[in-house]
């Protein structure tokens, strides 16, 4: 992707995103109060950051490895468990993640 | 009338306490964002410009994995609808107007929104998401800057450390969604699996990140061929959780 077309990218998802929390401060709250919408919007963050987690976790390159990054993600998984603080999860998953880099490669 | 110095000392220190927290995730995503192939000035740009964590997260990680134009922003898009029912919750205990709402809007996102709806009343709920959010704006633009300029130097061990702070960072904001006392518990931790096992099994077929949108479409689908059973009224459950 050339630089310029990464600048679109940046401003115009920059942009779409704004709107999105534009709009929620400005609609009247009858709006999203649609059982349909607002199941869809209370469900569709789970389904993508799962995702998410599972294509940052478990491929390389279009396709299914597993390596130091699943034992980094099991730790952060217990630190969650343990109600650790947010930075203490990404500590937790980071050390794990370069200790079993180092060990395993 | 105004509140006692000790409320609102209490809700400015909450507020400043959480964007100082925040540090460490601005610094992953500059990495991230370099090591992806954007500039450091366009990770700086975009940390100033969206500043909604999980939609950057997932727009340079679907440019990192080669996708197109279109699957980076949509996944952003998808992700930022999220701040839209914040908005809305904010809204009324904030009451702002006109211009102030056009600024504040920039700052509707989790942590502002979990730290705002904490507080009775407009005073102490403006105060919680002025606070909170001009700490977190200010932070998460800086610590950008220094980890994207930091990546620069990074060896394969670090890069190792980042690779799994991703995913970490994901699960994390996953997570309140999945435990007791989340909204529409037994639908959200159904859709995480599927859209987890979804996007796994598309991945070989499709263009990177697509798999990602095509995860979030088919729970769509699926919301609106099952009908709504259990749906709480109250829209407030399942939003704590950073970024």
């Amino acid at each position: 992707m050339s630089p310029s077309t990464v600048w679109l990218v940046v401003v115009g998802a920059s942009v779409g995103t704004y709107l999105l929390k534009l709009v929620g401060l400005s609609v009247p709250p009858q709006v999203l109060q649609r059982p349909l919408v607002r199941r869809a919007v209370e469900l569709i963050p789970a389904a993508l950051l799962a995702a998410l987690v599972a294509v940052n976790v478990a491929t390389t390159e279009g396709g299914l490895v597993m390596d130091f990054r699943l034992a980094a993600l099991a730790a952060a998984a217990i630190a969650l468990a343990l109600r650790a603080p947010f930075i203490v999860v990404l500590v937790v998953a980071g050390g794990v993640g370069a200790l079993g880099y180092a060990v395993a490669g | 009338m105004r509140r006692p110095t000790s409320e609102r000392a209490r809700v400015v220190r909450d507020g400043v306490g959480l964007g100082a927290a925040v540090g460490l995730y601005g610094v992953a995503f500059g990495a991230t964002a370099t090591a992806a192939g954007l500039s450091v000035w366009q990770a700086s740009v975009l940390s100033l410009l969206m500043f909604t964590g999980a939609s950057q997260f997932a727009l340079v990680g679907v440019l990192a994995a080669g996708g197109g134009p279109f699957a980076a922003v949509g996944s952003a898009l998808l992700l930022g609808t999220r701040n839209t029912i914040y908005g809305v919750r904010l809204s009324e205990l904030l009451s702002y107007r006109g211009w102030w709402r056009i600024a504040a809007a920039h700052w509707v996102i989790d942590e502002t929104t979990a730290v705002t709806v904490r507080e009775n009343g407009t005073q102490l709920a403006r105060l919680a998401f002025v606070s909170s959010g001009s700490t977190l704006f200010l932070f998460w633009n800086l610590t950008t800057v220094a980890g994207a300029v930091g990546a620069q130097s990074f060896g394969p061990v670090l890069q190792a450390a980042l690779d799994s702070v991703v995913p970490a960072a994901f699960l994390a904001l996953l997570w309140p969604r999945l435990v007791r006392g989340a909204d529409l518990l037994r639908e959200q931790r159904i859709v995480a699996v599927a859209g987890a096992g979804i996007a796994l099994a598309l991945t070989p077929v499709l263009a990177p990140g697509l798999q990602i949108i095509v995860a979030g479409l088919a729970v769509l689908l699926a919301i609106r061929a099952t009908p709504a059973k259990g749906a709480s009224a109250d829209p407030h459950g399942s939003a704590e959780g950073p970024a």
